[in-house]
């Protein structure tokens, strides 16, 4: 899915830079349909409990 | 006259110690030294001339006791060239220096796996069940930000005043394509709306237009006075005020077009009319501005977007471009230049359609998505979970790595680039000797190497970082046997004594 996602994209890129400068109007259809898949993967990999991790994520600041 | 822009980056990322009771500075020596005593790196940096407050005594053995902070700080100088170290609590990379655009994104994805190399390492030396993680964020959603700077070179005759004023104007809105998106506001100011997701997780960190800070009451201008070259013919531009990409196309525009817009305000080409009146309050203005319709009083009196901003100041690098005998990044200036110009026209027409390339879209859509799937209200806990998830480094969690971003680096490149520097800059120079002489090579800097003589410490200053190259050192490097021979064949004149014992 990730890679099928990358190649995607970069078919889309190469047809932009060949349509240019044309608004993309078809690109954003096309990325929102590939949303779903990707919601499915999210639900797989994100932290179990959101809240936990999310109240537990402090960094010191830095530089 | 404007300058080959050689550039780098330097990232901290965050860090989390999963099952594992240690500090964060703790956690961070564990992660740069699970990479770097691997004996192909050198684990000595220079500190000669740099900040004195930093302790450099940093052996110690990862698979011993935690030891105590104090001798901590993990500092290396990898074969690549680049620079692996713990800085306050952060583990932090930064890339050799580079002079093209595509070089330092090459090198900062080389970064990224050295990062997930020493997350791996690290596991297999902690306690079952405990576990590294790295985040290349710039904020913890808490009001605590680290930072992403970058570094250019930029000549010494231009005048700092009229620089930093110049290139706030690009600083202020360049976060258009490479802000790398967050859910909610930090530091709210008091009346300002709250919005549920901006373009930056930087943007809410700035409260200055020029000065030397860097971790309280940042400005947006940088004035660090450290060339790490020749003071007199050079600067080097600090620039702090950025977030880290995951995307690696907003990375390569984010160097490409700051460089050039440096090179044009060096050759006196830099539109004067776009100077923002009040850019400290434009900075947040933007950020917190998702329509991308909001606007900014220019000093002239005009009110402009970002995004008109950005078209002024690309169609104004495309009349510089056109006369500029040299584009200072390699070569790379018209693809630069055209690549900006398609994402600023997407941004103007659909920003939806720019999500394969532009960072804070991309996560825009899956925060955006995932909230109207499971009906979350917008601060719902899991919504930050994903704004952090996106920047996680471990790939089978890293949420970036299933946006559907473009890439520009083959991985096979970037696995090279972990070893090997460029061949185009004195890093070159600086990465062969820590690989070729790892015993004789006693500590290494941006500037110079010192190496161990039967006469005594010897010092090779590199004050020209376009100098030390492969073209200019290669084939001595691979003509001679040993130390003692490169010095002799540099001669007396590229060499100094290094008086002081240094202490290690």
């Amino acid at each position: 899915m990730q890679e099928r996602a990358k190649k995607h994209a970069t078919e889309e890129r190469e047809d932009e830079q060949a349509d240019a400068p044309a608004a993309p109007s078809g690109a954003g259809d096309r990325i929102k349909a590939e949303l779903d898949d990707i919601l499915d993967e999210i639900d797989g990999v994100l932290e179990e409990n959101a809240e936990e991790f999310v109240k537990n994520y402090v960094q010191k600041g830095g530089e | 006259m404007a300058i080959p822009k050689v550039c780098g980056i330097e990232t901290e990322y965050g860090i989390v110690a999963r099952g594992l009771d240690v500090t964060p500075t703790v956690a961070s020596s564990l992660l740069v030294n699970a990479f770097s005593d691997d004996g192909l790196s050198l684990r000595v940096w220079d500190f000669v001339g740099e900040t004195p407050h930093v302790d450099a005594r940093g052996e110690w053995d990862a698979r011993s006791e935690y030891p105590h902070v104090e001798s901590l700080m993990a500092n290396a100088v990898l074969t690549n060239g680049a620079r692996y170290y713990v800085d306050h609590a952060h583990p932090e990379v930064s890339t050799p220096e580079c002079a093209t655009p595509s070089g330092a994104l090459l090198y900062d994805r080389a970064g990224e796996l050295i990062i997930e190399e020493s997350m791996r390492r690290a596991a297999t030396r902690l306690p079952e069940g405990a576990e590294l993680v790295a985040y290349k964020n710039n904020s913890d959603g808490k009001g605590n930000s680290y930072g992403c700077h970058e570094n250019y070179l930029v000549a010494r005759d231009v005048p700092f005043g009229l620089l930093g004023r110049f290139i706030t104007v690009h600083f202020v809105t360049r976060q258009v394509f490479c802000g790398a998106g967050k859910v909610g506001v930090e530091q709210s100011r008091e009346g300002e709306p709250g919005v549920p997701f901006q373009l930056s997780q930087r943007a809410d960190f700035f409260e200055e237009e020029v000065g030397l800070e860097t971790t309280i009451r940042r400005p947006i201008v940088n004035t660090r006075d450290e060339p790490h070259a020749d003071p007199l013919r050079f600067r080097r531009l600090h620039v702090i005020a950025g977030d880290a990409n995951m995307s690696q196309t907003a990375t390569w525009l984010k160097l490409g077009t700051t460089a050039m817009v440096l090179s044009m305000i060096e050759d006196g080409w830099f539109p004067e009319s776009l100077v923002i009146a009040d850019p400290v309050s434009a900075v947040r203005h933007i950020s917190h501005d998702r329509t991308l319709r909001r606007t900014v009083r220019t000093a002239d009196g005009r009110d402009l977007t970002a995004l008109d901003i950005q078209h002024e100041l690309c169609d104004a690098v495309a009349r510089w471009l056109d006369t500029a005998p040299d584009d200072t990044v390699g070569g790379e200036g018209r693809t630069i230049h055209a690549e900006w110009h398609r994402i600023l026209d997407g941004l103007s027409g659909d920003p939806a359609s720019v999500a394969p390339w532009v960072d804070w879209v991309a996560k825009r859509r899956l925060v955006e998505g995932y909230a109207e799937r499971h009906s979350l209200e917008p601060h719902d806990p899991r919504l930050r979970a994903i704004d952090l998830q996106y920047h996680d480094m471990r790939p089978g969690r890293c949420l970036a790595r299933r946006a559907g971003l473009a890439t520009l680096v083959d991985d096979r490149d970037a696995v090279v680039a972990v070893q090997r520097p460029p061949d185009d800059t004195r890093a070159f120079f600086r990465g062969e000797c820590v690989r070729r002489f790892p015993d004789r090579v006693v500590s290494a800097n941006w500037d110079g190497i010192v190496f161990d003589t039967p006469d005594g410490l010897v010092r090779v200053p590199m004050m020209d970082p376009l100098k030390g190259t492969r073209e200019l050192t290669g084939e001595l490097l691979s003509s001679v046997r040993d130390v003692d021979q490169l010095l002799d064949a540099l001669g007396g004149g590229s060499t100094e004594r290094v008086d002081s014992d240094p202490g290690w």
